[in-house]
């Protein structure tokens, strides 16, 4: 476990000195120099947060969903419990990736909310996650609050896809992959990157992942105690 | 030979009770037509408040039938989620896991929940041809594959969606707001195809949406009706 936090201590640290600080220039000559795209500009440096915010949150919802079918599969109040969890730290990346996604449009298509089919997504993301703790809240059965749960978000990971794959091929929008811009290929293409480019990229997801990771193990056992205490409770 | 007559009977036998479900909840819904009521004063309601909104501005084609699936949607949480609340308020949900098979309970109230939503689409039909001038389907074809495969998914997801609140407290309120996820997909693919069947297109054109819609439809009803057992039995 404390590789876990070393690691995503150094590797997000390191992300956000060298994202913020390399400088851009128009032909980059070393490894401590990115390619300057024009129209894009300082602002290519938000692909070193908002991707990682964005991919951590996709990757909570299944993290979610899988303990979810865990819980209906072998009925151990714990699955849920892991469920809870990586659901609430998916809110939050959820929530990081919306804004820090608008402030990126704001700056690069002039208006902070489009409906480009990918800020469509997450939006909905958002909204399952919304939905998802007000179920939760509205069920005071702790068995049925979790089978619920669980249902829920296995149905509203059936409609994922849909999102990520088909949508934006389907509807023309502005996020770079969508299907009127030919350009760049899906969320990241190795060619519109560069090499030392990447390494960061890949360096930022890897240190958002351990982060996440990291959170998810407090809050757990924080839940786990929360819930022991509450049996306790119920016991007396 | 036996063994076919017993899978065949017992298919006959699947199939009745899910029209005996069917029937029931058509049966009280006659008897006391509160849905029905509920959903065509909805409708009206809502179609009054747009045209005092508008006050005499007519539409484009995307509005109308970005509107037009508004009212659905709202109609449809109105009225939807009387499938299986109906059953827990009377106290008959015990009675009905014991007598039918949860595959039966399933799919009598997902089909009685497809009739409603057609129904209440082709009633919305009604009411913005007479009162939206701009509202005229001039590709029947797209227009009517579109209502089918649309109240297909619609009601699938709410099916669903109403089983789960069913069990929960605050089911009205919470209702849409479980349901709108899970339905913004179709929404969208109903709404650009109702807009192409106002426009005049070629079917193929819709074909995009009508791929989207169909394998949403398929996609929906099989999750649900696989993970129908966890939330309908205790």
């Amino acid at each position: 476990m404390k590789y876990v936090k070393l690691g995503s201590v150094v590797l997000i640290s390191f992300v956000l000195v060298a994202g913020l600080a390399i400088p851009l220039v128009p032909s980059p000559a070393g490894w401590l120099e990115f390619p300057n795209i024009p129209g894009l500009e300082q602002k290519a440096r938000n692909i070193f947060f908002h991707v990682p915010t964005a991919w951590t949150t996709v990757l909570a919802f299944l993290v979610s969903t899988f303990y979810g079918i865990q819980y209906l599969r072998k009925k151990n109040i714990d699955d849920d419990l892991k469920s809870v969890t990586s659901a609430g730290l998916g809110l939050l990346f959820c929530i990081l990736a919306t804004v820090t996604g608008a402030l990126w449009a704001k700056f690069n298509w002039g208006s902070f909310w489009n409906w480009d089919p990918r800020q469509t997504s997450i939006f909905v993301l958002l909204l399952i996650y919304g939905a998802y703790f007000a179920l939760r809240s509205a069920v005071e059965s702790e068995e049925k609050r979790a089978a619920l749960s669980a249902v829920y978000s296995i149905i509203a990971g059936l409609t994922v896809p849909f999102f990520i794959f088909v949508m934006p091929r389907m509807v023309s929008g502005l996020h770079p992959g969508a299907k009127g811009d030919e350009g760049s290929g899906p969320l990241f293409e190795g060619k519109m990157m560069a090499a030392n480019m990447r390494v960061l990229f890949y360096t930022g997801l890897a240190g958002f992942s351990l982060l996440y990771v990291w959170l998810f193990n407090l809050r757990l056992r924080i839940a786990r105690l929360d819930y022991h205490r509450l049996l306790q409770q119920e016991g007396e | 030979m036996v063994q076919e007559e017993n899978s065949h009977r017992r298919m006959m036998k699947t199939w009745k009770s899910i029209f005996a479900i069917i029937v029931k909840d058509l049966q009280s819904e006659l008897r006391t037509r509160y849905a029905l009521n509920a959903l065509l004063m909805f409708v009206l309601t809502t179609v009054s408040i747009i045209l005092f909104a508008l006050r005499g501005d007519q539409p484009s084609s995307t509005v109308l039938a970005g509107m037009f699936w508004v009212v659905v949607f709202f109609s449809a949480m109105s009225g939807l989620s009387r499938a299986f609340v109906s059953e827990e308020e009377r106290g008959t949900a015990l009675t009905l896991q014991l007598v039918a098979v949860s595959s039966s309970v399933y799919f009598g109230k997902l089909l009685f929940n497809v009739l409603l939503t057609l129904s209440l689409v082709f009633g919305v039909t009604i009411v913005y041809t007479v009162a939206f001038p701009g509202f005229t389907i001039q590709s029947p074809d797209i227009f009517l594959t579109t209502v089918i495969l649309g109240s297909l998914g619609l009601a699938s997801a709410a099916t669903i969606i109403a089983a789960i609140i069913a069990k929960a407290n605050s089911r009205g309120t919470l209702y849409p707001v479980l349901s709108f996820p899970i339905l913004i997909v179709l929404l969208m693919s109903v709404m650009n195809a109702t807009a192409k069947a106002l426009d005049g297109e070629q079917f193929v054109d819709a074909a995009v949406d009508f791929l989207v819609l169909i394998s949403y439809v398929m996609v929906i009803t099989a999750g649900s009706y696989l993970l129908f057992d966890h939330v309908w039995k205790d």
